[in-house]
């Protein structure tokens, strides 16, 4: 068992994991807006012609990982991470390395994850979670999500992290092996550094598709949505963007608040003031979106059914676009080195 | 957000945990909160969940009216799509189609029948005749 493991929940896994690390290996600034910050997080995609559960496919945070990764190179820390064929092996590393004391990450699936509640159990394959013990055939799991530490058996766990589909986990591992020299200005370096690479996702990535723009294309698809596929097929798509915004694991409106925590904590950082009204806006994106998902609801519940109805869920997103969009200027502007 | 404003509706995730948001508190400044649920969030669910109900429905119904096998069933029962199975199983797509008629699935070998029965975590027993 790992000692002096502390529990720490986030609003996000993949921040979670990292936050816990790097603070058990005794980076003690970190804190999950930090993570989801230098790691830029946030995004917004809406990849067209393909359907995920029937519904639109939205994302609302960075590729699986890509946060990850982003955080720990900025931070000069070296990952060891691996991927397996077979249960057994996997199983063995892990076990190995948890018996050395030394808290590891998995990805896993969350659809056979028995301490989950069964109505948020569906096929997704990139929720993360650390193991920090095993008691004969009893792993112990601190699962960023959750409130408390949980465990799970050394069957659930091996099902899990095989589980199948898209994103499928092979047995993904992950812990920081080593950690080279963090001071302040690595710390300054590494939020300037997310800072600038989530300019490029929000702010210059062109078209209809990614970033800021991108919300504006959903906006705009979702004013043919009542015609094109009737009010009923319309209402669960609707119900979709939201799930994709607000589930266990990822946020939409919740990853805007995060954002809006990272620029003010970055500004205490970096010492620089002009950080907070930007760091407002995101605020006030995050509030719009949640609007945005009570509209959608009132559809989707079928109190809504009008045209109007969803022009307006439309507007209030070309609303949150315009003013990421402006955000993200006004970030580039800033020109942090 | 202002902390005074996180919902704390029951969901779904009651009895197991809360869900982390960051909120602003009465200095302006963020923090974490926990909240229970939102209703918005919930009602997205159970209408997602409602939709799954109807499929699996009509896919009990097809199987009665002699048009689909078990495996379309336990397929949509276990909200797959044609790559999770085909993980889990080993087998292609186009044969999993194949399979998920009456006609494919009485050629079925026991071994072939026992990689669904895993996938689907029910026994072969279960698997040939499912409780509808």
């Amino acid at each position: 068992m790992v000692k002096d493991y502390k529990h720490i929940q986030t609003a996000h896994c993949e921040n979670g994991v990292i936050t816990s690390l790097l603070q058990h290996q005794g980076l003690d600034f970190m804190t999950e807006p930090l993570a989801f910050g230098m790691g830029a997080g946030l995004f917004y995609i809406h990849i067209p012609y393909m359907k995920v559960n029937g519904g639109p496919m939205i994302s609302f945070r960075a590729m699986p990982g890509g946060i990850f990764s982003k955080t720990c190179k900025s931070l000069n820390v070296e990952l060891d991470k691996r991927k397996f064929k077979d249960e057994l092996t996997a199983q063995k590393y892990l076990d190995e390395k948890v018996a050395q004391g030394i808290p590891v990450g998995c990805q896993v699936g969350v659809y056979n994850l028995s301490y989950f509640p069964k109505e948020y159990r569906f096929h997704f394959n990139a929720h993360n979670l650390i193991v920090y013990g095993k008691e004969g055939d009893t792993y112990l799991i601190s699962d960023p999500v959750m409130e408390e530490v949980t465990t799970l058996s050394t069957n659930d766990l091996n099902k899990v992290r095989f589980a199948q589909g898209v994103l499928a986990p092979k047995g993904h591992l992950y812990y920081p092996k080593s950690i080279g020299k963090v001071d302040k200005t690595t710390i300054q370096k590494a939020i300037i550094s997310g800072i600038n690479r989530n300019i490029i996702y929000m702010y210059r990535a062109p078209g209809p598709v990614i970033g800021a723009t991108g919300i504006k294309g959903t906006a705009n698809k979702i004013r043919t949505w009542r015609d094109k596929l009737g009010a009923r097929k319309a209402g669960l798509y609707l119900g979709q963007i939201v799930r994709m915004q607000e589930e266990i694991g990822t946020g939409g409106g919740g990853f805007r608040f995060l954002y809006a925590a990272f620029l003010e904590q970055a500004a205490d950082h970096l010492q620089n003031d002009k950080l907070m009204p930007i760091s407002d806006q995101f605020t006030k994106a995050g509030d719009l979106w949640r609007s945005s998902a009570v509209q959608m609801a009132g559809i989707y519940k079928g109190r809504l059914t009008e045209q109007k109805d969803f022009d307006h869920t439309a507007d209030i997103m070309t609303e949150i676009s315009a003013i990421e969009y402006n955000a993200f200027k006004q970030l580039a502007k800033l020109n942090l080195k | 957000m202002k902390k005074k404003d996180l919902p704390q509706d029951d969901s779904g995730l009651k009895g197991f945990t809360r869900e982390v948001c960051y909120v602003k508190n009465s200095d302006g400044k963020y923090e974490s909160g926990l909240s229970s649920g939102w209703d918005v969030k919930n009602e997205a669910l159970e209408n997602a969940w409602g939709d799954i109900n109807e499929q699996i429905e009509e896919a009990k119904q097809a199987i009665a009216a002699g048009e689909k096998s078990p495996i379309y069933y336990y397929f949509i029962k276990n909200l797959m799509d044609f790559q999770v199975l085909s993980g889990y199983t080993g087998f292609w797509k186009f044969s999993i189609k194949k399979h998920m008629t009456p006609k494919g699935f009485a050629k079925l070998s026991d071994k072939k029948l026992a990689k669904y029965a895993n996938a689907f975590n029910v026994s072969i027993e279960e698997l040939k005749t499912p409780k509808l």
